[in-house]
């Protein structure tokens, strides 16, 4: 196979979307303050179990909820310090080193509107940007950017927005043309989908839960050794249980968004989505599934950072997702569809190296509904303040176009350097 | 007749390529009554297309594009080699630089035309995907399928592939196994894979003359795997004797014939002269004629009758189907001259097809096809025939002359990969389709409650779509 370059040229850009040259028409003034600054958008889909990213390991509360199954700062797998208070999963080391140079930032306790339990409408309320579920076709990335005046900010060449992966995210479809990009690799068969499929099988069809089981066994003894020697054969390599094959997904599709973004005439604004985190069994926070997603994910941070070269200062990558967990174990040593959880801010324009969070406490009478990390902190306020900052979007435009109906949740102040 | 969604939807996927939006509905009131009259639609198992070439015309097309290729290179080493010669001549290694080795590379680097064979390949795989995508139930296109590979022949030997199922195969799948048995034996593609286009009678004019001789293969087969099935009735005298029968049926050469090339031809003088034997049966010499008397025989053989039925019954209903089903559709085809839509709508009729428990798992393409339809897209050709494939059944490309098996246990091992399909397609087309519509469209009053609250549970639309389209009820028939 010959290799690919993925990064397209120029030409390859402009053919990937003919609604483009209707923006490049718009004639552009000079920024205003000389900056040009990069925002990405990673949709974390399934619901990310914040708890298990970044611990109150500080919380007398805290051992209580998860014993062994939870962070600690002391232990075979010590969590990474933070702020005293908070410490952030092992498996994250980029992030903490970013962290520490203050060009991270983490937001506990925070949620959207959305206070029911179902995936599917919680990434909708979260990538539209309204506060209920319903037929929607745009995202509030993509109304933020068919809002930016003209010449501000982002110039009007760069002013397509940008989605990695077979599909566009919701949050990045809308009025703004959107230019997508694929990468070769497929996203790779997660073990959640798979352990889910071997479960309805069990349930209901022997002959299909033994052939499925083989199948896993057979990837197991492949090891990811044997499954990274095969990854550049024709036979396409065996995924199933893969978490190298997550990795490298996750770290070509969120490295190829830098490498766009970082061009001097590519995109300025741009989203991808992750997929895998709905942990409902063996969650395996600390060594275990969720430890290599999370992994993964750190990895892919790292690629954006050194993908990103000189344009780092001017990025702001931000992680999100539906909705958190449970704050309890449950009886399959996993988590269930909670309520309050973490956003992930990285990024060289951050005035980082801080948790934001009202912190609600994780006493039974604490918990949303006596079982979720209740939300203190609106997720729309933080969005709105990196769109504020980062973008100069006005406020109005926040409060109405682009997070219709949301007022009373100001611009969170004082993200940005 | 009461309304019946769940016989409805067994009947699309067991008899058919699985729904379509709505389609489960559309044939609730009867589903059984659904299924005989796709089978008296005019021009039932026809695909009408003027852009498809006759078999015969593709052949020669290629037979010309492959002649230009050739000529076209050595026209151009001939051109380098001149060059070369010119440059040496002139100063030594400098010149050298004339020769321009760049410049077919830079040639080469313009968007490559599909060469003529590949195109040809694909529009025929098109026209068949969207025969089988576009029929309302699609029990007419999954008998042409499943003639088609009970008379295989293969890609890799012959351009005429999807011309050969078109003509051989299409017009019979409602009519007569002895003309389907006929179309399929003298054409030009299995007479190709087979090598019988090359078998000469030991005394006929040829065979003596050039000492070239007999090719029993096409002749086994027939009796093998096309009609009475293996270890019946025949000997290994049988197989020579049909072999000597069919000597002389071969294709007029494409060089010589550029009109008529690759097309099925008699040729009087590669035939065994004189009377053969075949299965107790004496034939006199007839030329052409005697190889039609051999085979018109076979068809209507109670051993054939057995064979195509049990193998009929294996394809739609169980990999062991309950023998007095069996037993009833051999009776039916030997009492109808082998009337296959008669054979047909006594397996609809019979109770023992509408088990509700679906026994068999869809083979590759069906299950393919099933996904386009459950969908509503279209699929790109190209990944259709790639995920073909990669699941173990390239199309027209058999692994050997009996065909793709209609086991479940040789598809339960590509369950892994139709994983890794289901979840491509999933995130390629997945945000666009919410999922409990297409299971409803899919799958509707087949789902389980497992099923349902699997789909439901899922993380993301993708995973839900993948998830159903790997469920069990979408799996099987």
């Amino acid at each position: 196979m010959p290799s690919r370059n993925l990064v397209p040229t120029r030409r390859e850009l402009l053919r990937g979307s003919g609604a483009l040259f209707a923006w490049a028409l718009v004639p552009g003034k000079p920024r205003a303050d000389g900056r040009d600054p990069r925002f990405l958008t990673i949709i974390l889909r399934g619901a990310v179990d914040g708890l298990a990213v970044v611990a109150p390991v500080g919380d007398p509360d805290w051992p209580k909820l998860r014993g062994d199954k939870g962070l600690a700062s002391e232990g075979p797998a010590p969590a990474l310090p933070l702020d005293g208070f908070f410490a952030l999963n092992p498996a994250m080391p980029h992030l903490h080193r970013l962290y520490q140079a203050r060009q991270a930032t983490i937001v506990h306790a925070v949620a959207t509107p959305y206070r029911e339990r179902s995936h599917f409408d919680g990434q909708d309320v979260l990538e539209s940007g309204l506060t209920k579920p319903g037929a929607i076709d745009t995202g509030w990335l993509n109304r933020a950017l068919a809002m930016l005046a003209p010449g501000e900010r982002v110039k009007a060449q760069n002013r397509q927005a940008f989605a990695v992966g077979p599909i566009a995210p919701l949050v990045v479809r809308g009025p703004a043309p959107v230019l997508a990009w694929s990468p070769p690799r497929l996203p790779p068969v997660g073990d959640e989908t798979t352990m889910r499929l071997l479960d309805l099988y069990n349930h209901t069809d022997p002959a299909l839960a033994r052939a499925l089981e083989e199948r896993i066994g057979l990837a197991a003894i492949a090891g990811p050794g044997a499954m990274t020697g095969n990854a550049d054969m024709d036979r396409p390599p065996v995924q199933i249980g893969g978490i190298e094959q997550v990795r490298k997904y996750f770290a070509e599709a969120a490295g190829a968004a830098a490498k766009f973004l970082a061009r001097e005439d590519g995109p300025r604004v741009g989203a991808l989505a992750l997929d895998g985190w709905d942990t409902h069994v063996n969650e395996g926070a600390v060594k275990g599934r969720l430890a290599n997603l999370l992994g993964a994910l750190d990895g892919a941070i790292a690629e954006i950072e050194t993908n990103m070269g000189g344009a780092w200062r001017e990025t702001v990558v931000v992680l999100v997702t539906e909705f958190g967990r449970t704050a309890r174990i449950n009886g399959n040593d996993g988590t269930d569809h909670g309520t309050a959880t973490v956003a992930i801010l990285a990024g060289g324009a951050l005035e980082g190296g801080r948790v934001v969070a009202d912190w609600p406490g994780l006493r039974d009478t604490d918990l949303y509904e006596h079982r979720d990390l209740r939300a203190t902190t609106d997720l729309r306020s933080v969005l709105k303040g990196l769109l504020n900052d980062h973008l100069r979007l006005d406020e109005e435009a926040l409060a109405t176009a682009v997070f219709p109906d949301s007022r009373s949740t100001p611009p969170m102040p004082g993200l940005l350097v | 007749m009461a309304c019946d969604p769940k016989e409805a939807a067994l009947a699309l996927h067991r008899f058919g390529f699985g729904p379509r939006a709505s389609s489960i509905l559309v044939i609730a009131a009867d589903p059984r009554g659904a299924l005989l009259a796709e089978l008296e639609r005019p021009n039932a198992g026809q695909i009408v297309n003027a852009d498809l070439p006759s078999s015969g015309a593709a052949n020669r097309a290629v037979f010309e594009f492959n002649a230009e290729r050739s000529a076209g290179k050595k026209r151009e080493e001939r051109r380098r080699e001149a060059a070369t010669q010119t440059a040496m001549q002139n100063a030594g290694g400098e010149g050298m630089t004339a020769a321009k080795p760049d410049a077919p590379a830079a040639a080469a680097s313009q968007p490559e035309a599909i060469p003529l064979p590949r195109q040809l390949f694909r529009n025929e795989a098109r026209a068949r995907f969207d025969a089988a995508i576009n029929a309302e139930i699609g029990l007419v296109e999954r008998l042409v399928w499943f003639w088609s590979n009970h008379f295989c022949v293969n890609a890799n030997a012959t351009v005429m592939a999807g011309g050969y199922e078109r003509e051989a195969i299409r017009p019979h799948v409602l009519g007569h196994f002895a003309d389907m048995l006929l179309a399929a034996e003298s054409h030009p593609a299995m007479l190709l894979y087979l090598d019988n286009a090359q078998s000469i009678g030991p005394d006929s004019v040829a065979g003596v003359n050039r000492d070239k001789g007999l090719n029993e293969n096409l002749a086994r087969e027939i009796l093998e795997l096309h009609t009475l099935g293996v270890r019946t009735v025949y000997s290994q005298a049988d197989v020579t004797n049909f072999a000597k029968v069919l000597t002389g049926w071969t294709i007029l050469p494409t060089v010589s014939n550029p009109d008529h090339g690759g097309e099925f031809s008699f040729l009087g003088r590669a035939h065994e002269p004189g009377p053969q034997t075949v299965i107790g049966n004496d034939y006199r010499e007839g030329g052409v004629e005697q190889g039609r008397a051999v085979l018109a025989d076979l068809a209507h053989h109670p051993a054939t009758a057995r064979h195509v039925t049990t193998k009929l019954a294996r394809h739609f209903i169980a990999d062991d189907p309950p023998p007095a089903l069996v037993d009833q559709l051999a009776r039916r085809f030997l009492d109808t001259e082998g009337d296959l839509k008669e054979v047909v709508a006594a397996l609809i009729a019979a109770p023992e097809a509408w088990a509700s428990e679906q026994a068999k798992i869809k083979r590759p393409n069906e299950w393919i096809a099933a996904v386009l339809r459950a969908t509503g897209e279209p699929g790109e050709i190209p990944r259709i025939l790639q995920a073909g494939n990669l699941l173990g059944e390239p199309l027209w490309r058999p692994p050997a002359p009996k065909g793709f098996s209609d086991d479940n246990a040789a598809w339960l091992d590509g369950l892994g990969q139709r994983l890794e399909i289901a979840n491509a397609f999933a995130h390629r087309e997945g945000l666009g389709h919410e999922p409990e519509a297409v299971m409803d469209t899919a799958i509707g009053p087949l789902a389980s409650a497992e099923t349902r609250r699997t789909i439901a549970r899922a993380e993301s639309r993708p995973q839900a779509l993948t998830l159903l389209l790997m469920a069990p009820e979408f799996q099987r028939r």
